[in-house]
Formats: C-alpha cells, sequence, structure tokens
C-alpha cells in the first residue's frame, strides 16, 4: 500500500533549525578552535623567522604583528588557545570517566566558554600593562 | 593457510589500523600542552613590541628560547595528529590520504622553521 502520508512526515532534527544543545556547540568549537590556531602559529613563526633574516624582513612582520589586523589574529588566537587548553582538560577528566552525567557537561561547557573569555581579557591585561 | 586467529590479527589494531597509539599520543602532547600554553603566552607577551634586536636577544636566552621550540615543536605534532581524526571524519579515499600527507608536511615544516629562527636567536647572543 501507497504511503498516504508521503512528504508530509516529522524529518529527523536538520543542523540548520536544529538549536544544538551546549555541549555540543563546545565540542565542535574545540576542533574549529584547534585548526583555527594555525593561523596564529604561522604568524608568530614568520615573525620570529623575520627577526633572524633582515631588518626588512623584520619590519614587514612586525607591522603585521602590530597592526590592527595583528591585533585581531592574535587576540583570537589567544581565546582558542584558552578555549582548546580548557576543553583538552575536560577531555582529560572525560578519559578519567568524570563529567560525563548531562547536567555537568552543560555546565562545564559553560565554564570553558566563560572561562575561555575571561581569560583571554587577562591575557590582554597583562599584556597592556605588563 | 594463516595460523593466527583473527582475534590475534585484529587485537591493537582498532579502526584506524594504530589502536590506542594515536589517542594516547594526543592525551600526552595535552598535558604538555596545558602546562606550556601559559607560559608560552608570557614568553611571547613579552616580546611584541620590542625592536629587531631585542627580539633576538629575548628568545635568544634559554627559558623563553626553550619555552616558545617546545611550544611549536609539541603544538605542530599535536596539530597534526589532531587534524588527522578531522580529515578522517570528513574526507575520504585519495582526499585523505593526500590531505593527512600536506597537513603532515606543513607541521613539520612550521617546526623548522620555528627551530631554525629560534637556534639562530640563541646563537646571535653568543656572538655578540
Amino acid at each position: 500500500m501507497a504511503d498516504v502520508n508521503r512528504g508530509n512526515r516529522p524529518l529527523s532534527p536538520h543542523l540548520q533549525v536544529y538549536r544544538l544543545p551546549i555541549p555540543a556547540v563546545a565540542s565542535i568549537m574545540t576542533r574549529i578552535t584547534g585548526h583555527a590556531l594555525v593561523a596564529g602559529i604561522v604568524l608568530l613563526v614568520w615573525w620570529l623567522v623575520a627577526a633572524v633574516s633582515s631588518p626588512q624582513a623584520f619590519a614587514a612582520a612586525d607591522w603585521i604583528v602590530r597592526s590592527w589586523l595583528g591585533f585581531i589574529i592574535l587576540t583570537g588566537s589567544a581565546w582558542a588557545l584558552w578555549f582548546h587548553a580548557l576543553s583538552g582538560i575536560r577531555h582529560l577528566f572525560y578519559d578519567a570517566g568524570m563529567g560525563l552525567e548531562i547536567e555537568n557537561a552543560k555546565r562545564n561547557s559553560w565554564i570553558i566558554i566563560i572561562g575561555s573569555v575571561a581569560l583571554t581579557l587577562l591575557s590582554l591585561i597583562i599584556f597592556f600593562i605588563g | 593457510m594463516r595460523y593466527i586467529t583473527p582475534r590475534k590479527a585484529a587485537t591493537g589494531l582498532g579502526s584506524s589500523r594504530s589502536g590506542t597509539a594515536h589517542h594516547w599520543h594526543l592525551t600526552v602532547s595535552s598535558y604538555a600542552m596545558v602546562i606550556l600554553t601559559p607560559l608560552f603566552l608570557i614568553a611571547v607577551g613579552q616580546a611584541i613590541g620590542l625592536p629587531q634586536e631585542g627580539v633576538v636577544a629575548h628568545f635568544g636566552r634559554p627559558v623563553p628560547g626553550i619555552i616558545t621550540a617546545l611550544f611549536v615543536i609539541v603544538g605542530m605534532i599535536h596539530f597534526i595528529k589532531g587534524t588527522r581524526i578531522m580529515l578522517d571524519d570528513y574526507v575520504h579515499g585519495e582526499a585523505n590520504k593526500l590531505a593527512v600527507i600536506a597537513a603532515t608536511i606543513f607541521g613539520w615544516a612550521v617546526i623548522a622553521a620555528a627551530v631554525f629562527a629560534l637556534a639562530k636567536m640563541a646563537f646571535t647572543i653568543i656572538a655578540i
């Protein structure tokens, strides 16, 4: 018998309309931050190599590092680094079988998100004061 | 005829044929990165804004130089292993192999560049 309800059945949640639980957001952000950190490390290594190459090379790299673009890349990298580090610490707890309950996972997802922003601001404060 | 049992042939290989070694390596390097992350931010933060001679002198000192070298070496090997997981999830077949090769070469190129620069800075101090 033909399916009389064809085309009008409930569909499984689609990524574009399904609001991800906060632990899922934190999990995906861990992967994204880990890979995005390539931008910051390439900028810094280029800056290091330029420092031992020539005054012109260093001037170019240092100009980028100290420009608004460099500020965005390095501040974003600092946040990505803190986020990835905090989430990595959570994975070490997960490996030990701790914090896997849904309520705990939700709570420590927020700790990672808020903590990474707080540590980034702290890093910036120490950088500009120190 | 094979005398080895299927169970024995599969033991330790896991779904990606390397068993738990890959996961364990990421675990060990993540412990190292947790220690290195704040130290690296301090080492780099102290150097940004310095003139060229200042940057060379800063990373030529043992503590900032060793921290930065360890961060880039351990970090990029962690990146190579981590990227492998992402590629195995999303890229398949020959494209997966090529992407894994590209990521590995890229990772070691970054390590080589950083180690070269830091070594040259370390020896610049002696020359002065």
